[in-house]
């Protein structure tokens, strides 16, 4: 047993034990919980593990401290470590790694592992836990983060013998990283980090109980593919799944060989380049026109690793009436869960669009633009309202023309993180992603204080990119404590904040469904975020009027190597439109309260 | 409707909690679960009996199937199967009762297996509802305690869920 005092510290016993094997030609090596999880890490080519010691992990740091193959990113509080492995993530597709310690090192992660969950980003969450022989004992820095964990994870892990330490890491990256991913928690009691076992870090991995599908029926392929082919109003539908799936490539190329329109979620923008013509921009509660339009009258959806979320199809009793729906996805447990599918394709995404290919090339079997070309005009018309139309002369700074210079100052190049609520709409609204994986938010949690320690992952894995993060005053406070990490690592983010002095989006559903009563959305007592960020040791700027935006956003753009917290004044009323209320359907979309459609 | 479902999964800590979370989690019902592990340690076998929609069904069996534990699974309603369920029951059994109950218990091939002054305690296998049939032959005044053990269920002829 190992001695340990009240904050968990330890000495370890077998720290002195002989290495190098017994001499009876075991060559294999000894080694310590603390240094096979390092080993783990190297094997598995981490470059950064975001984390925060304490008690529990101390003989993980302590080896940390020792190497030199992956960099250790200390946030300054642990939601933030998950939040930046998210970015990180989302930018690169490589799992992001996360090292916390027990009882409320794990805690603080919860949201940061639910949000990655939510929108199936690969995360391996190593928490560190009390030693095994205290496990239930209500311990000093004790909780059970595998039961707290358990609803928002993809699988979790629980490692009683250092002798199971190896495996259990390559199976955690094996489960993040395949299949639909997901966030994989490890939870490692203090004592397994101080035993000792034979080194053996397996090559590959073999789980009987977990096999993800890959290919797709190519029977329901070929059916899919006479519909796709039948259809005199033909709609595809993409989300996150294209980006996850990477098949980004395979879909421009199957959706130009059709001809047909596309529209995406909002985790799938930057799947399909949003300048392209066929490109109808955003579907949903805060698409366009076009988008949902051409949805409700369509004959045949296709439906690309999307899962016909709530926000997405509105009421689903008015849900795409006339068409009968192709659906692609990797998770058996997303078809027909909210839409009945009439042909489901269970499968990988990118192998399901070169079958289709494959096929549309062989038989030669273009669809021919006569029979859809009226449809094409009717969403053309659609589109001709200019339902994104706004107030560009105005002298208060509109939060829409601040992102739409970014787009143009930036070239449609850079990766924008976001948080939640108006500003993240319009950046999905008005910044027009011709590239995947640039687009960084929380769609399916919705969490405020996401986009901060996001973007520090992305800026990490793209240090020549430019990267932005579109915030809110109420988002940016949620994790702002995340400007100190930056400030150590010399990330030089730009934080474009639009700030209206209110909870946006919460204000404008009290305008819209409350009558006006602004209940506690209004952000009293704001710091003065220039001053804020020079606290930091960043740049910050105020820009109050219309005509000093673009030449501010130049010149914090062109400050290479400074983190610049840009605080735009903005229109405090303006609101995110057009609007599908919930309850209603694609059809009956609000453009804004000056344009109502007849 | 009811359904079976019968599950192999990975004997480990908290696999367990896994399903039984999936079910609290998605706001699907559980009538009963029974879990032990089956003649390879490291794998239990678990019996599930729920009950919805063809939808809801086919969700459950979706997610439950998408757990990392969960190797197989059956719904035994696509099946021929049978299922059986275990109850002991303990009844106030004074002697001028003691006949009809005895003679109750057989006509439910069920089996006396202890007996005091005032009670005997009775072992009964069969379906829920032969079970619910005998409790429902009891004077409810008699009933002292029911342990009932949840269904357990099997394919029937060739057919067997097996790794």
């Amino acid at each position: 047993m190992n001695a340990s005092n009240f904050y968990g510290l330890t000495v370890s016993t077998n720290r002195f034990i002989n290495r190098g094997g017994s001499g009876l030609g075991n060559k294999k090596e000894i080694l310590r919980g603390a240094e096979i999880f390092v080993r783990a890490l190297k094997e598995e080519g981490v470059k950064f593990v975001f984390g925060y010691p304490g008690g529990s992990v101390l003989h993980i740091y302590d080896e940390l401290f020792k190497q030199h193959d992956f960099e250790h990113i200390l946030v300054r509080h642990e939601q933030g470590a998950t939040h930046a492995a998210d970015g990180y993530a989302r930018a690169t597709g490589k799992p992001g790694v996360v090292l916390v310690t027990s009882g409320p090192g794990a805690t603080n992660c919860v949201t940061g592992i639910a949000t990655a969950y939510m929108d199936s980003i690969p995360l391996v969450v190593f928490t560190g836990q009390v030693h095994t022989y205290l496990i239930g004992n209500d311990a000093f820095q004790e909780v059970d983060s595998i039961g707290i964990t358990r609803p928002c994870v993809k699988h979790n892990f629980l490692v009683k013998d250092v002798r199971n330490l190896a495996g259990t890491i390559k199976k955690a990256f094996y489960v993040a990283t395949s299949g639909r991913p997901g966030p994989v928690v490890v939870d490692i009691p203090k004592d397994i980090t101080a035993d000792s076992c034979e080194y053996d870090y397996p090559k590959s991995v073999e789980m009987r109980s977990y096999k993800p599908v890959s290919k797709g029926h190519p029977g329901q392929i070929k059916r899919a593919l006479n519909m796709i082919l039948s259809a005199k109003k033909p709609m595809i539908y993409t989300g996150g799944g294209v980006i996850l799936g990477e098949a980004s490539g395979e879909l421009t190329e199957f959706v130009r060989l059709l001809g047909y329109p596309i529209t995406s979620t909002l985790m799938g923008l930057g799947a399909y380049p949003a300048t392209d013509k066929q490109f109808l921009g955003m579907l949903g509660m805060h698409g366009t026109y076009e988008a949902n339009m051409a949805m409700h009258h369509c004959d045949v959806l296709i439906a690309i690793g999307a899962r016909f979320d709530d926000r997405v199809t509105g009421d689903l009793e008015k849900f795409c009436p006339d068409a009968s729906i192709i659906h692609i996805d990797i998770d058996p447990s997303s078809i027909s869960k909210n839409v009945p599918v009439d042909i489901p394709i269970v499968g990988d995404v990118k192998f399901v669009l070169k079958e289709l290919i494959a096929l549309l090339n062989e038989g030669r079997q273009i669809p021919d633009k006569q029979v859809f070309e009226p449809w094409l005009k009717q969403i053309r018309e659609w589109a001709s309202i200019d339902c994104l139309k706004y107030n560009r002369s105005s002298d208060v700074i509109k939060p829409q023309y601040v992102i739409e210079k970014l787009y143009e100052l930036t070239g449609g190049e850079a990766y924008i993180t976001s948080d939640v609520g108006q500003h993240q709409m319009w950046a999905a609204q008005y910044y027009k992603f011709d590239k995947p994986r640039r687009w960084i938010n929380s769609g399916g949690l919705g969490t405020m204080g996401f986009g901060l320690p996001a973007a520090a992952g992305v800026k990490l894995a793209f240090p020549d990119q430019t990267v932005a993060c579109i915030t809110g005053e109420a988002s940016l406070v949620m994790c702002i404590q995340e400007l100190s990490t930056c400030k150590q690592y010399g990330l030089p983010i730009k934080i474009i904040l639009l700030n209206n002095r209110y909870m946006g989006m919460v204000r404008q559903w009290q305008e819209m469904f409350y009558s006006g009563r602004y209940s506690h959305s209004y952000m009293e007592a704001l710091p003065d975020f220039v001053k804020l960020a020079e606290s930091f040791g960043h740049t910050g700027m105020r820009i109050e009027k219309s005509g000093d935006v673009e030449s501010a956003l130049k010149e914090a753009l062109s400050m290479k190597n400074e983190l610049v917290m840009m605080d735009f004044v903005t229109d405090q009323t303006e609101n995110v439109y057009p609007m599908i209320a919930s309850g209603k359907g694609h059809h009956e979309m609000h453009l804004s309260p000056e344009r109502e459609l007849a | 409707m009811r359904h079976i479902l019968s599950l192999l999964l990975e004997n480990e800590a908290g696999a367990l909690s896994r399903v039984s979370g999936l079910f609290s989690a998605r706001g699907f019902n559980i009538e009963s679960l029974t879990v032990a592990p089956t003649e390879d340690p490291t794998v239990s076998r678990m019996t599930l009996v729920t009950s919805g929609s063809d939808e809801i069904i086919e969700q459950i069996t979706k997610h439950l199937n998408k757990l990392i534990d969960v190797i197989k699974l059956v719904d035994l309603n696509d099946n021929r199967h049978i299922e059986r369920e275990l109850m002991l029951i303990k009844v106030s059994a004074k002697k001028e009762d003691r006949e009809q109950i005895k003679q109750l218990v057989d006509i439910f091939r069920g089996r006396i297996i202890d007996v005091s002054e005032n009670t005997f305690t009775v072992e009964m296998t069969g379906t829920g509802d032969k079970l619910d049939a005998f409790i429902g032959a009891l004077d409810k005044t008699l009933i002292l305690e029911v342990v009932r053990s949840g269904i357990s269920g099997i394919l029937r002829g060739d057919k067997a869920l097996h790794m």
